[in-house]
């Protein structure tokens, strides 16, 4: 396939960025379907907290680029029921932490609405919002709760990490009948790639191998999922094969492929930004020994985020999120190698 | 705004009569069947209330959505939910409402635009915007009716959602009944402020008291609510100052009131209160819709005691959707 004739007949790539991938994401939906509005804080003439929907106001209006007032719970819940009454509604909210502020909209409607009506009232609902560290935001704007939603059933939710991801997830997610969270990495948006100009909706519901090895498997999603590629990288310079998981979905997740690649590589690290304890990496891990406990060579490691408050000084926000050094370490001992010298060891894995 | 005025048509009121007997009877069956350890779970009970879920209804166009509370027995009867299918609900069968998996609390129905049964108070408010932001963005002529209690009024999502569907002029009846005692705590003993209308005015959404013991008054004020929030005007927030009879739930020893205040609210009770202005109303005619009634409701028990259970293998069921798309 590396011909001059194939390379000249395949479609430039675009240069383009993650946010720039959302927003086209955004306006592509917005053009398709006119049951699709976006609502939330400063969606319109701000241009979006993180600059996703800046132009969309006036390529579409007010009416369905809508300024909402700092009302989490009333504008998720009007979400709720908009969808139910015939819209498609996305609901931007800034970032996770204010999410929890309508968190009794998210868990005790949207969630159960379907069930609770017995099947009768379906809530095709999608919220994004951004997620995570590495901005030096502190303690209330930092963090990855996308686990916390993840144990919850009736909802949905996605973390993408590419920018494929970011342009082709929205659409499908609005396809579903049922509420998508969708978790943006807040440290993503600046990233920058190439993307085929033809990018549109990808399925949602299977996670994707980013690389291949067969020593060991390293889990990702979200904003760990270029520090594991990172840590591949060393590894590789060391002749460790690592294979990189990307997870996409974290509910539902895709216990096959997870699975799968266990059977490949019979060693696991899972890395993720939320609090190691009663996290998504635990729940990985389950179900590792659940289904591929024979499989194993060496225990499932995890690097998770230090069970702190993030922290707002830059070197301790580093120190408290997983990093790929951390990472590195963990794979190593997964296939019985010491630390080398000058790491930490074990006793400071997170 | 024109308001329907005049004497009531003799029918109108004999039909008003019914439904707030109906309700009322249901409700008792509902108190006796908890005993017999029938219905389980929480039961809220609207015995007292019945004008205010009757009233109302008569407002409501059969393409209006309705929001509604853990106390919704009522509006779901008065909207036209068969007491068939709310009884197989609360006995946890297959033919209920929701199949079983709502109960008392969570009674939703698609024909009727019923969006539950919300036993999160202030829980539906949000909800009840977004359906008359969906009405307003669809261009369509039809309203959202949202019963809340007057507790709902101390949490944000109240105060939040009358804010955004004033901000946006949606088509939203706040329809506020006030029975004084959110479970066992006082109105005035929760609000700083306790005139719930003052409250309303101030998101500039136009906000009236009125005697929710009167199911003539209830109607009158919700046609006339209905017509302003139809014609595109924005919310309209109704305080109906009414009482409930029974207790807050079936747990409920009822130690923040006194016997005397129940008493004397019960000398307002809306049923013989509009019996006495029924011309010719008599013993005949009333035990005839009694026995109509008590047949209904016979009916609804033996329907529900027939009825099947929902498969434990199809537990999981409506969690998610079953088809690709709503």
């Amino acid at each position: 396939m590396s011909g001059p004739s194939s390379a000249a007949a395949a479609p430039a790539r675009v240069h383009t960025t993650y946010r720039d991938a959302v927003r086209e994401a955004l306006r592509d939906a917005l053009r398709r379907d006119e049951r699709v509005f976006l609502m939330g804080e400063d969606v319109g003439r701000y241009g979006g907290c993180f600059g996703v929907s800046r132009g969309l106001l006036d390529e579409f209006g007010p009416e369905r680029i809508r300024d909402t007032p700092l009302s989490e719970s009333a504008f998720v819940g009007a979400g709720i029921g908009a969808a139910m009454g015939g819209m498609r509604p996305i609901v931007e909210i800034m970032t996770v932490n204010f999410s929890l502020l309508a968190l009794d909209q998210i868990l005790n409607n949207a969630a159960t609405i379907l069930h609770m009506s017995g099947g009768q009232f379906h809530v095709p609902l999608v919220i994004r919002m951004t997620t995570g560290a590495g901005r030096q935001l502190a303690a209330q704007h930092s963090h990855s709760l996308e686990g916390w939603y993840a144990h919850i059933p009736g909802i949905k939710v996605l973390a993408p990490a590419t920018l494929e991801d970011a342009r082709g997830m929205l659409w499908t997610a609005l396809e579903d009948p049922d509420p998508v969270l969708i978790f943006e990495h807040g440290s993503l948006y600046g990233m920058a790639g190439e993307l085929a100009p033809d990018a549109g909706a990808v399925p949602i519901d299977r996670a994707a191998v980013r690389r291949r090895g067969g020593d060991v498997s390293l889990f990702a999603y979200g904003g760990t999922l270029g520090k594991a590629l990172e840590a591949a990288d060393a590894l590789a310079a060391e002749r460790i094969a690592a294979e990189v998981i990307d997870l996409r979905s974290l509910r539902p997740l895709d216990t096959g492929s997870i699975v799968d690649s266990v059977g490949r590589t019979h060693r696991a690290v899972v890395v993720d930004e939320g609090w190691r304890s009663g996290s998504l990496a635990a729940e990985l891990m389950a179900r590792i020994m659940e289904e591929a406990f024979y499989e194993l060579d060496a225990p499932v490691e995890r690097v998770c985020s230090a069970e702190v408050p993030m922290p707002y000084a830059k070197h301790l926000e580093d120190a408290a999120l997983p990093q790929p050094a951390r990472v590195v370490e963990a794979a190593r001992r997964t296939l019985g190698l010491a630390a080398p010298l000058g790491a930490s060891g074990r006793a400071s894995r997170g | 705004m024109s308001a329907p005025s005049g004497p009531p048509e003799r029918a109108h009121s004999v039909h008003l009569l019914r439904e707030m007997l109906r309700i009322r009877r249901f409700e008792e069956k509902c108190a006796e069947l908890y005993a017999a350890e029938k219905i389980r779970g929480f039961l809220h009970l609207y015995i007292g209330e019945e004008a205010v879920a009757v009233g109302a209804a008569e407002a409501l166009e059969p393409d209006d959505a309705v929001v509604s509370t853990y106390r919704e027995h009522g509006h779901a009867l008065a909207r036209g939910i068969s007491a068939r299918s709310i009884m197989a609900e609360m006995f946890g069968r297959l033919e209920g409402c929701c199949r079983g998996r709502g109960g008392s609390m969570h009674l939703f129905d698609a024909a009727t635009r019923f969006y539950g049964g919300n036993a999160i108070v202030g829980g539906g408010l949000p909800i009840a915007v977004g359906l008359a932001l969906a009405d307003a963005l669809r261009g369509l002529r039809r309203l959202t009716a949202c019963f809340f209690g007057e507790g709902a009024v101390a949490e944000g999502e109240f105060h939040e959602s009358l804010n955004l569907a004033a901000l946006w002029r949606l088509p939203v009846l706040f329809c506020c009944e006030n029975n004084l005692y959110a479970m066992g705590t006082a109105l005035a003993r929760s609000e700083s402020e306790p005139d719930l209308c003052l409250k309303a005015s101030s998101y500039e959404v136009p906000a009236w008291p009125v005697d929710g013991m009167d199911v003539l008054a209830v109607e009158e004020a919700a046609r006339r609510a209905a017509i302003a929030v139809r014609a595109g005007g924005g919310p309209i927030f109704l305080e109906f100052r009414t009482y409930r009879f029974r207790a807050h739930s079936m747990y409920d020893p009822q130690l923040y009131r006194t016997k005397e205040e129940v008493e004397a609210w019960k000398q307002r009770d809306p049923i013989p209160a509009l019996e006495r202005r029924v011309a010719g109303w008599g013993a005949g005619e009333r035990d005839r819709i009694e026995r109509e009634i008590a047949a209904e409701i016979d009916d609804a028990v033996a329907f529900a005691e027939a009825g099947s259970l929902e498969l434990v293998e199809d537990l999981a069921r409506f969690v998610y959707s079953e088809r690709s798309g709503p």
